[in-house]
C-alpha cells in the first residue's frame, strides 16, 4: 500500500463554504504537511479523513479501506492529536487512560507510560491545570500509546512556545524512523513544514492547489525578479501572481522551468520559501 | 559518518549529501562494505526530511557509491579508485578548457589566470 490516504474529488458545501474536488494523497512512510491560511478548509478535508464529516461527493479511503464497512479498523490505526483540549478538563491523565485504553485492541500500557516520563507529565493533575504545550503532549501520549500508524495532527504547533515547536519536530521525527507509519501534519506555521515535510499540500479557498513532494514544490515554484518592462500579455502568462512596484516587479511562478526559457539572465530566479507560495497565493491565482 | 549541512547554501540538501558521502568514499574515509545509516535514521540525525536522505541515497545507488538491501540497510559499494579518479579528472580538463577560452576572450593572460586559481584553491 502506497497510499495510506486517498480522496478522490471529495466535496462539502456549508452556507458561505465549500471545498470543493479535493483529490489528495498520503503517503506511506512519510510526513504531509497541510498548509493554508485560516479557513482555507484544512480542518474540514481533516474531518473527513477521521469520517467526523461526510462528504456531500467524492471518496474518502483511509488503508484503502472505506468508512462505510471499515469504521472501526480503520480508527484503531489512526492516532489524532488537536489543537486543544479534546479531554474533559477536570479529569486527570490516569483517568483518561482508563477511558481511552479500552476502546483500542492494541492499547500499550507500557508505551503510554514511557511517553508520560519522556513528555514529563503529572499522571494525577487535572487537565485544566495543564498548559497549552502539556494539552498537547497529552494528548500526542494517547495518540501514539495504542501503535496508530497514521498520526494526524491539526494544528498542532499554534500557540506553543518556539522550544516546544522544535521538541515536538524532534519527536516527530523519531517517529518516523520507523518506515510504517505516516503523519499528516496541518500547520499554517510554515517553518514547521520546512524542516519535516516529505510531501506538501496546500489547499487555498476550499480548492486544493497542489500535493507534491518537497522537491516538485522547489523545483516548480520560484520568486522571479525583474523590471517592468519585460512583462505584457504573454509572459505574464508564466506567473501565478505578480506585484508590481515602481523599482519593478516581483512574481510567483509555478513553471520555474518554462521562466529561465522566456526571460535567461534577464530576470532573477530565486527559491521561493513556503510562506511566500503562500502568500502569493493568496492574492490571487490565474492557473494555466 | 558525519556530514555537515548548510541550510542557507544554493546548494540542494540532498546535493550535499551525496557530494559528502562521495567524497568520504573517495578518500578512503569511508570502506568498502561499510555500513552506512538508514536514511531514516539519517534524517533523524541531520534534521532533515526522509525524503531529502531518500533522494541522496538513491542518487549515491545511481552512481555506484552504495547498494541497499532491503530489511539490512545500505552500504559502501566495491570501487574502483583508478577508474573514478580518471574520470574526474577528465571532468576537470574539461572544465579547465572552457575557463581558458573565457579567459582568453577577454584577454586575460595565463599568469593572470594562474594567480587567480592559486587565491581561489587557497580559499
Amino acid at each position: 500500500m502506497e497510499n495510506v490516504v486517498e480522496l478522490k474529488n471529495v466535496a462539502k458545501k456549508f452556507k458561505g463554504f465549500a471545498v470543493e474536488n479535493i483529490n489528495l494523497e498520503i503517503k506511506q512512510g512519510f510526513v504531509t504537511g497541510f498548509m493554508g491560511e485560516n479557513g482555507a478548509g484544512k480542518s474540514t478535508t481533516i474531518k473527513m479523513i477521521l469520517n467526523l464529516l461526510q462528504p456531500d461527493a467524492g471518496e474518502v479511503k483511509v488503508f484503502g479501506l472505506d468508512y462505510h464497512s471499515h469504521e472501526k479498523a480503520i480508527k484503531e490505526r489512526i492516532g489524532f492529536v488537536y489543537d486543544g483540549n479534546v479531554f474533559f478538563e477536570g479529569l486527570n491523565l490516569k483517568d483518561i487512560k482508563r477511558i481511552v485504553a479500552p476502546a483500542y485492541k492494541r492499547w500499550d500500557d507500557d508505551l503510554f507510560y514511557k511517553y508520560i516520563e519522556q513528555f514529563e507529565l503529572p499522571l494525577n493533575k487535572a487537565i485544566k491545570t495543564f498548559s497549552k504545550g502539556m494539552q498537547m503532549k497529552a494528548s500526542l501520549a494517547i495518540a501514539l500509546s495504542h501503535h496508530a500508524e497514521l498520526i494526524i495532527l491539526d494544528e498542532p504547533t499554534a500557540g506553543l512556545d518556539p522550544i516546544f515547536r522544535r521538541e515536538l519536530l524532534d519527536l516527530l521525527q523519531e517517529l518516523m524512523v520507523d518506515g510504517n507509519r505516516s503523519i499528516f501534519f496541518s500547520t499554517h506555521i510554515t517553518s514547521d513544514l520546512d524542516r519535516i515535510a516529505d510531501y506538501l499540500a496546500f489547499i487555498h479557498k476550499g480548492e486544493l492547489i497542489f500535493n507534491q513532494s518537497v522537491h516538485e514544490v522547489a523545483e516548480n515554484y520560484a520568486l522571479v525578479k525583474g523590471k517592468l518592462d519585460l512583462l505584457d500579455r504573454d509572459t505574464e502568462k508564466a506567473f501565478v501572481h505578480i506585484r508590481r512596484a515602481s523599482t519593478g516587479f516581483e512574481a510567483l511562478t509555478d513553471n520555474s522551468s518554462e521562466v529561465k526559457k522566456t526571460f535567461g539572465d534577464r530576470v532573477v530566479i530565486e527559491r521561493a520559501s513556503l510562506e511566500d507560495i503562500m502568500y502569493y497565493l493568496k492574492g490571487g491565482i490565474h492557473l494555466g | 559518518m558525519q556530514i555537515i549541512i548548510s541550510n542557507s547554501s544554493k546548494e540542494p540538501i540532498y546535493e550535499q549529501i551525496t557530494n559528502q558521502v562521495k567524497s568520504a568514499i573517495l578518500t578512503g574515509e569511508l570502506q568498502e562494505g561499510a555500513a552506512i545509516p538508514s536514511m531514516r535514521k539519517l534524517a533523524k540525525d541531520l534534521q532533515i526530511s526522509v525524503i531529502t536522505t531518500k533522494r541522496a541515497y538513491e542518487e549515491l545507488e545511481k552512481s555506484g557509491f552504495i547498494y541497499s538491501i532491503v530489511g539490512k540497510g545500505s552500504f559502501v559499494a566495491e570501487q574502483n579508485l583508478e577508474v573514478i579518479r580518471e574520470k574526474k579528472l577528465h571532468v576537470i580538463e574539461e572544465q579547465l578548457n572552457a575557463v581558458i577560452t573565457n579567459s582568453k576572450e577577454i584577454g586575460l593572460s595565463l599568469d593572470e589566470l594562474q594567480q587567480l586559481l592559486t587565491i581561489l584553491y587557497e580559499e
